[in-house]
């Protein structure tokens, strides 16, 4: 697909958009296929850890190989990604500039998201993840706004750094994994072994849990979020927060909590403490932001803190509740970023304090945003409800006190949402119209209103029938496997 | 699944279908089509009703089931009950969420409630927000609401009733803020969800407490066999010297305060009195309201059996608000906000009564939790009934101001009327209903506690007091000058009022203890004579006052303010509750902590990443002269080099 575009010529704006639209969704239903194919092998008794094995050897004195596979998580991650994908080529229908290579680097960065999601060898795994990280570098810098060239290195700085620390942990992996002198990046095999001493998984996992932690937005190493975010054009923020953020939970459950579980469980109360302070950290830091796209961002940290939260809960429930948590906070934000990209786009501004009453001057977009609030606050019916309450409820299995009381904490996360997703609400949507020249603006157009519906309908569907979705990730080998 | 889903599923797919197509069904079609909808839930809802009660016999999913058991008591039914989302883990392998139809005698009583109320509601609403824009929008938010608060009193199970706590909650939400262009609408719906969710915090927080030691969400098994299982999870265990029972229950009875705006969560629902009036009528004094006192009652068995203490704090928080809150609508001149406070006082009623309460039937010893119930279901008639006579009011003089009315009985006969026995009735004047319930909740208290007796005693001459107020305010008094003559409202508006009285006057007549009970073993009430006359004669004291004071225009108001006059102006400003609350969230959360964590964000965290960027940054500008590539330094450092190592290992 990326070669079809390449080849056309950068005038024809209209046939990229028309091959993105088709290849997005092409990938849509490929993900919809692989889950409809997953459920039924599972349902006919398939009980591999993966399904839809293939392994190629790729480098093989080093035994790298290109191996990849599905359980349900990843399966929920596919879903994920390709929704809002295809809602991402949507929501930059209007990009005028540089069509061509914006579109470009989009699909660089989906292949990368897709490659890490799928892969099982450390490696492999491990190049997905600088894929999908470099193209952000260009994508903001070159279409951003604001201080992009500023946000774009600090973004890409901040991660990288966050690489290095993973790489190491990767090869620490590597090196100190081996059961019977056969080195192997191979993820299930390394699980499988479990033969990493206790006092080297010490060393490691806090680098590769950091390393990971970086990319989900985990307190003290979020600030990049903020102003990437702001500085992100629509679908980049969209994808970005929807799908690379997952990319660092997804990696701190499936690479440094499954490998290395003696050390997550010694360690996690170092942890426990920063992402629970994430949780209400972010939360409240979103109540006095007045950019609409930092209110967001901050709420992430939020969100995303309650995902490693949870996953450090170590138990069923709850990291079923964090991979919930993943798909529904992917989601929804990807609805805000959306949102607040087609808001910008008409007032050229994105300061609440210059907004008001947009309800009456673009009902759907309103509705859309209040819906998106609304999911963002945890209304049952929708997705972050169904996330949230699994996890606390899960987190509660932990009767000493230190659990109980960040537990407790995090489930103050709920009012103080609902403080800053109702500011926003009353000041931008509701009341009388601030500025008179946003009276004559207009309301979605035809392939706005695809991406906001996709989205609300994934959000709805999720929240009105988590039971499938729930049922897929906790079947997982990996959640399994905590279960004891 | 069979029938009785259907009182769920039409209220939401009328929710759905005229949230996304209403603007194109236009206003008509959508206020019709919600009412039909609406009709056909109630009617459903009396039929069940009435096979419950009176059949004894409910048929579900085509078999028929007796209502009663062997010993003659109420039975639960459940038409269905399927796993939402399953939340089980190692030690807890039945933890679900469960979505389920349950029918016992309470919540069948609330169906009847809440369909009557809701439908009036729908019938009014045409007339009354006739030419209103976003017409489509109240009625599909009404039918959410009419399936939120539905599917709330047939939960099955504890999170159920949460998952349609919350739902209410929006919708209350929704409907506040209905006329979004208005900021002070705005303003009274977020602070409405913000109260309301705060409160809930502390609902689901108990909930996770119960739920970790019973491992289970379902009431059938939290509550069964006087509450055993609760007993023999977490009887005995403490935290901090608290019983843990006790702290979950008070969390979830905190919960149950928000929404049924106890003290100190009351502030949120005279703001709330914003939205348009009919839904003020269905949510703010009916139905949403009570949801608090419909948790406790639900969960009555564990309250009593496991955390007597609770309940007396219940008894204690319910005695104060409603003496509160009757001192406050005393001095409102807003009638829809007299009205507000009058409902906080009435809650507050049901929830002493549920405090007081004993449990078993015999001796009427579980008077309270009938009188409270008994009194649910007559409020809810009466106060929704007064608050569509308010709407009437408000809808001819297009005003909430006393000022502005005076003398209205010439013009609006039927609204006089009606409002007239809304008036006796909470004032508990007989034969109307508010008598009948009001005084099983003064013979409860009177015979557990005394203090809790002369303290509702009080108040319900209050109410007498300011209800009359109230009336002749708006129906004698002097006429102001009208903008043009008041009239009558319309037949789709008066029509529900009539209905409404009706109920009011009949609902004292229902055998309830028959019905509903603590233990679920019908008894039969006998009236305490000396009780009720002392409350007749108190509500009579409370409305010779009123007419006194109010049924001409004279000196006595001013003078009576002048000396009260703190006491006065204290009671006018709500005793400052709000301010308190305002200060504490805008001064304390958002101007320190939240601007804080802000800043500090700013400064330190990310000041500190650029820090290290900015150190690297120095660090490789020094260093990148060594570098430089200019063969004359390389040669220099090389010559110096060469010297320095000479010169080290000759001299040393």
């Amino acid at each position: 697909m990326m070669a079809i575009i390449f080849c056309l010529g950068s005038e024809k704006k209209n046939i990229i958009r028309m091959v993105m639209a088709v290849g997005a969704l092409a990938i849509l239903g490929t993900a919809v296929y692989v889950t409809l194919d997953f459920l039924a092998q599972r349902e006919a008794g398939d009980a591999a850890d993966f399904l839809f094995r293939q392994d190629i050897v790729w480098y093989q004195s080093l035994n790298i190989n290109y191996s990849v596979g599905v359980d349900g998580i990843s399966v929920a991650m596919l879903l994920l990604s390709s929704v809002i994908v295809l809602t991402g080529v949507f929501a930059s229908w209007g990009m005028e500039i540089q069509t061509k290579e914006y579109f470009l680097w989009f699909l660089m960065l989906a292949i990368g998201v897709f490659g890490f999601f799928i892969s099982i060898d450390l490696f492999t795994m491990f190049l997905f993840y600088e894929v999908a990280l470099i193209p952000m570098y260009l994508l903001i810098g070159l279409w951003g706004t604001g201080r992009k060239e500023y946000s774009a290195m600090k973004l890409t700085l901040m991660l990288m750094g966050g690489s290095a620390f993973l790489m190491v942990g990767i090869f620490g992996i590597y090196y100190f994994s081996s059961a019977d002198g056969q080195l192997t990046f191979n993820i299930v095999e390394i699980a499988k072994n479990h033969a990493m001493p206790v006092d080297k998984q010490l060393i490691f996992f806090p680098l590769t849990f950091v390393g990971f932690g970086v990319l989900g937005a985990m307190f003290p190493f979020h600030t990049w979020s903020p102003d990437g975010h702001a500085s992100a054009p629509t679908a980049v923020s969209m994808l970005h927060a929807g799908v690379l953020m997952k990319l660092g939970g997804y990696g701190c459950f499936r690479i440094a909590m499954n490998l290395m579980p003696e050390a997550a469980d010694q360690l996690s109360w170092i942890f426990i403490i920063l992402t629970g302070t994430s949780v209400v950290y972010g939360a409240f830091s979103a109540c006095v932001q007045n950019d609409l796209k930092y209110i967001n961002a901050y709420s992430s940290v939020s969100h995303c803190g309650l995902v490693l939260f949870a996953l450090l809960m170590m138990n069923k429930t709850a990291m079923t509740g964090a991979i919930l948590q993943m798909v529904s906070h992917g989601l929804m934000t990807a609805l805000f970023f959306a949102l607040i990209g087609m808001i910008y786009g008409r007032t050229h501004t994105r300061d609440i304090r210059e907004m008001g009453g947009m309800m009456k001057i673009m009902p759907v977009l309103g509705v859309c945003y209040v819906i998106a609030g609304l999911a963002s606050l945890g209304l049952p019916g929708l997705s972050g409800f169904v996330a949230e309450m699994t996890i606390f409820v899960g987190s509660f299995e932990h009767t000493d006190l230190f659990h109980r009381f960040f537990v407790i904490m995090g489930c103050t996360s709920i009012v103080i949402t609902a403080v800053y997703i109702l500011r926003v609400v009353g000041k931008v949507l509701f009341g009388p119209v601030q500025d008179k020249h946003h009276e004559s603006l207009t309301d979605a157009v035809w392939h706005e209103k695809i991406a906001a519906f996709g989205l609300i309908i994934a959000i709805a569907g999720i929240g009105l029938a988590p039971l499938w979705l729930s049922d897929m990730i906790s079947n997982s080998s990996i959640i399994m496997h905590f279960m004891k | 699944m069979d029938y009785t889903v259907l009182l769920l599923a039409i209220p939401f797919l009328m929710f759905l279908l005229l949230g996304l197509v209403g603007q194109k069904l236009g206003p008509k079609m959508a206020g019709i089509l919600g009412t039909a909808g609406l009709s056909v839930v109630t009617v459903l809802a009396y039929y069940v009703a009435y096979s419950y009660f009176l059949n004894k016999g409910l048929t579900l999913n085509g078999v028929l089931e007796s209502a009663v058991n062997g010993d003659g008591s109420w039975k639960a039914l459940t038409s269905f009950n399927f796993t939402w989302l399953d939340l089980s883990n190692a030690n807890r392998p039945d933890l679900r969420i469960e979505i389920g139809m349950l029918f016992d005698p309470i919540s069948v009583m609330m169906l009847v409630v809440i369909t009557t109320v809701s439908l009036m509601v729908h019938i009014y609403s045409i007339g009354y927000m006739h030419g209103e824009e976003g017409f489509e929008r109240y009625y599909s938010i009404l039918s959410l609401f009419s399936f939120a608060m539905l599917g709330l009193v047939v939960a099955t199970n504890i999170f159920q009733m949460y998952i349609f706590w919350e739902l209410v909650g929006v919708s209350s939400f929704l409907l506040i803020g209905f006329y979004y262009k208005k900021p002070s609408a705005v303003k009274a719906a977020k602070k409405a969800f913000i109260v309301t969710r705060f409160a809930d915090m502390f609902f689901l927080v108990g909930i996770l407490i119960l739920s970790y030691y019973t491992k289970t969400f379902s009431f059938e098994q939290i509550n069964g066999d006087h509450a055993a299982l609760v007993h023999t999870t977490m009887g005995g265990l403490t935290f901090m010297g608290c019983s843990v029972t006790a702290i979950a229950l008070t969390l979830i009875f905190l919960g149950g305060a928000g929404k049924s705006a106890m003290f100190p969560f009351q502030i949120w629902l005279p703001d709330a009195m914003e939205g348009p009036t009919p839904s003020s009528a269905l949510i703010h004094a009916a139905t949403m309201v009570v949801a608090g006192v419909y948790l406790v009652a639900r969960l009555f068995p564990v309250y009593f059996f496991e955390a007597t203490s609770v309940l007396t704090f219940i008894a204690y928080v319910g005695a104060f608000t409603s003496l509160f809150a009757a001192l406050i609508a005393c001095t409102q001149t807003d009638i829809k906000r007299v009205l507000a406070f009058s409902t906080i006082s009435q809650i507050a009623y049901m929830m002493v009564a549920l405090g007081v309460s004993g449990y078993a039937s015999a001796h009427e010893a579980g008077l309270g939790f009938t009188a409270s119930m008994w009194h649910l279901f007559t409020h809810a008639m009466f106060k929704a009934l007064l608050f569509m006579c308010a709407g009437a009011i408000i809808h001819a003089v297009h005003s909430n101001e006393m000022d502005d009315m005076g003398n209205m009985r010439k013009y609006l006969p039927i609204t006089h009327w009606t409002f007239l026995i809304a008036c006796f009735a909470i004032a508990g004047i007989p034969p109307f209903s508010g008598f009948f319930s009001k005084d099983e909740i003064l013979t409860a208290a009177f015979e557990s506690n005394m203090i809790i007796y002369v303290c509702q005693a009080f108040v319900a001459g209050l109410t007498a007091f300011y209800m009359f107020r109230l009336y002749f305010r708006i129906f004698w008094y002097n006429e102001p000058t009208f903008h043009h003559t008041p009239h009558e409202a319309p037949k789709s508006m008066t029509i529900p009022l009539i209905v409404l009285a009706a109920f009011t006057c009949v609902g004292g007549f229902i055998p309830f203890s028959e019905f509903i009970t603590a233990e679920s073993i019908g008894y039969e009430i006998e009236m305490n004579t000396t009780i009720a006359t002392i409350s007749v004669v108190v509500a009579l004291i409370g409305i010779a006052i009123a007419t006194f004071m109010y049924k001409k225009q004279n000196e006595w108001p001013d003078k009576v303010t002048a000396i009260f006059k703190n006491f006065y102006v204290w009671a006018y400003h709500r005793f400052y509750i709000d301010e308190v609350y305002l200060f504490i969230t805008n001064k304390i959360i958002f101007g320190i902590i939240c601007t804080f964590i802000a800043w500090f964000d700013r400064h330190i965290i990310d000041g500190f990443m650029n820090l290290l960027a900015w150190t690297t940054n120095l660090v490789s500008d020094e260093t990148k002269e060594v570098q430089s590539g200019s063969v004359q330094q390389y040669a220099w450092v090389f010559i110096m080099g060469v010297v320095t190592i000479v010169a080290l290992a000759l001299y040393l």
